[in-house]
């Protein structure tokens, strides 16, 4: 924002004290109300404010405090900012960039925990961007603000918590990029955003119990997909397991099965897998969200699994859980 | 109102109505393979707004948009280019009639979806305030859009954000085929704008300078007093939702009724009163002939021009010269 005076940010209740989980903290202040502005509660039609502002010479920032209440917006994102491009034969630039973040844990329930990042990314005319670590959130952003496209970047709240070295200037990391978040050369493990930390985990409980080394790819970016990583990364290991943090049918975990299977046939050693959320809707009660979710556990056994390994004791192991950094209230 | 600028809005009027009639001709070749929504019998009111718009001002539309299109740019070229689907359209082909745009000649997009362009203009218009551009952003929408949420938050955000955006409503009293009596309960459009904040004015005049007056007043004011203007037209579409007939044997609507505003026709009305004015018939026979001929020109361009090349579908879907 102090880069170009183009950008701004606007959304629900993004300058009330909680100011969206601290990242509009200060902006206010800085830039300003014409350039951090709260709205009234009309998704569509501030989203297609915002490419109307984006078409005439500004880069919008569009926060949205859940995935679930972007979708109020759907009609725009969809029908008229996917589209804009291809009615004006690739002219205009439409740098807009719509934050969304998705809820869990803590009873946030079936309406403020969804992500649905293949909903986004299976429509030609939108980046979908997810980024994990604190230097890809950073980096990614940049690129999204910087980017003459509509980006969906989707934010797992419990990232918020991520603790790193974060460079101080500004750099950018090209959208379209994975990562190899940990090498290995016994199984593959695609992960997207929370559910990289699970496998981070995963893999350090796998290696010390069974001496397996995992790889992980972090595609980062669901949206142009370059899965370049991850068919070098399959190739060598032999083994691919998908780990989603989304429902698994029709989920991105099945365009890197297909993807998998269509470039690494003859190299594959096992099936793909895929994990992901229970196919019901988000409970709110904790034992039964549990069971809903996936974890550094499920993946554990699944690798065993694939692996045919014998089963690790787990019983002393300390998994993740969010009442370590959150009790509430939303 | 002087003789020149009447003059001008009988030309673009009968730009309007004639291309549409070219279309009415030649659509049945079946070389143009797209829905129509033809704006026929409503052509004054485009015609009149935009007459009062400057260059640089914006207008965003519905699918029944040819003529805003054509009252924005009157490009015929362009317009008969993307009907055909050929390379030298708006978008190659890509849009059709649906979703003209050419956003270099301020006309910026035009939706297939009630409403959907109505937010855009308003964050154009937040755009134009916050560069200080002194610009209108205007846009069609039809009565059919007052039944959508996205017209009410546009309608309180431009006014709550004192944004100099202009909505027009070419209430024509159907949406496709429902009369509006059946699908809302507010009775005056003007009265609910005023109380947000909005300028607001209605008419059912046909007449192309009534509307153009009112316009020119309605942008005067929104310049002055820094919020948006709403004009509610009354109008009436000569064909069918879609397509290129009457449809007076639906049973939606009598043609009773459509001869009855027919006595009104703005291109007609136009036309009087230029004759009034003492331009005699022979003069405007020339200038209209002119205008045939700058139509049928264009469509001989158009079937001439070939169409897009396979490549064609993967380019625009992205920005082409991406980064800054």
């Amino acid at each position: 924002m102090e880069r170009d005076p183009a950008v701004f940010v606007y959304g629900i209740s993004i300058n009330s004290h909680s100011r969206v989980f601290g990242t509009t903290a200060g902006l206010v202040e800085q830039f300003g109300k014409e350039r951090c502005f709260e709205t009234p509660i009309s998704e569509e039609t501030m989203l297609g404010f915002g490419l109307g502002a984006s078409i005439n010479g500004l880069r919008p920032i569009h926060v949205h405090l859940r995935v679930d209440f972007l979708i109020l917006a759907m009609n725009q994102l969809l029908n008229m900012v996917s589209n804009y491009n291809y009615a004006t034969a690739g002219k205009v630039k439409i740098p807009l960039v719509i934050r969304a973040i998705v809820g869990r844990g803590w009873g946030q329930g079936s309406q403020h925990s969804k992500s649905l990042h293949s909903y986004f990314a299976h429509i030609p005319g939108l980046k979908v961007v997810l980024p994990t670590t604190p230097y890809d959130a950073k980096g990614l952003l940049i690129s999204s603000i910087r980017d003459n496209n509509p980006v969906v970047f989707i934010e797992h709240r419990w990232l918020y918590w991520a603790e790193a070295d974060v460079p101080e200037d500004p750099y950018t990391i090209p959208l379209g990029e994975g990562n190899i978040l940990r090498s290995g050369k016994d199984i593959t493990i695609v992960a997207t955003s929370w559910m990289n930390v699970e496998a981070l985990k995963a893999a350090e409980i796998l290696k010390r119990k069974a001496d397996v080394d995992v790889e992980i790819v972090d595609p980062r970016t669901i949206a142009p997909l370059n899965d370049d990583l991850i068919i070098t990364s399959v190739k060598k290991t032999g083994h691919c397991l998908v780990a989603d943090n989304d429902w698994v049918h029709c989920g991105f975990g099945a365009e890197v099965a297909a993807r998998v299977s269509e470039k690494c046939f003859g190299y594959l050693k096992s099936p793909v897998k895929r994990i992901g959320w229970e196919h019901t809707p988000c409970p709110t009660v904790r034992v039964l969200e549990n069971k809903f979710y996936s974890n550094a556990e499920t993946i554990i056994r699944l690798v065993e699994s694939i692996l045919q390994l014998p089963s690790a004791d787990l019983s002393n192991e300390d998994f993740y859980s969010h009442e370590k950094h959150f009790m509430g209230p939303f | 109102m002087n003789k020149e600028l009447s003059l001008d809005l009988y030309k673009k009027l009968f730009l309007v109505r004639r291309a549409e009639e070219y279309i009415v001709k030649h659509y049945p070749e079946n070389e143009m393979k797209c829905p129509m929504h033809m704006s026929m019998g409503q052509e004054a009111i485009s015609v009149g707004v935009c007459a009062a718009l400057k260059p640089e001002d914006q207008v965003f539309a519905s699918y029944r948009s040819h003529a805003a299109f054509l009252a924005k740019t009157e490009d015929t070229d362009l317009f008969f280019a993307e009907l055909y689907g050929r390379a030298t359209g708006t978008a190659q082909g890509k849009s059709g009639s649906m979703h003209l745009a050419a956003p270099n000649q301020g006309y910026m997009y035009s939706s297939g979806i009630v409403a959907s362009c109505i937010p855009l203009a308003v964050g154009a218009a937040y755009a134009n305030k916050y560069l200080m551009k002194p610009q209108v952003a205007c846009v069609f929408l039809g009565d059919g859009a007052l039944d959508t949420g996205a017209f009410w938050e546009s309608l309180n955000v431009a006014s709550l954000m004192a944004l100099p955006a202009l909505f027009i409503v070419e209430d024509n009293g159907y949406a496709v085929n429902t009369p509006v009596d059946a699908r809302q309960s507010f009775k005056d459009l003007v009265d609910i704008a005023r109380s947000f904040g909005c300028n607001a004015w209605k008419s059912d005049s046909t007449d192309v300078e009534v509307i153009y007056s009112l316009t020119v007043n309605a942008i005067k004011l929104s310049r002055m007093i820094g919020k948006p203007s709403l004009l509610h037209f009354k109008c009436y579409r000569y064909l069918e939702h879609v397509g290129i007939h009457e449809d007076f044997n639906m049973g939606y609507r009598t043609r009773n009724e459509y001869l009855d505003w027919y006595k009104r026709d703005p291109i007609t009305l136009q036309r009087n009163r230029l004759s009034r004015m003492g331009y005699r018939d022979g003069e405007l026979e020339r200038i209209e002939g002119s205008i045939n001929a700058k139509i049928e020109t264009s469509i001989i361009k158009a079937k001439e021009t070939h169409h897009p090349k396979p490549e064609e579908l993967y380019r625009g879907v992205f920005y082409e010269n991406n980064l800054l």
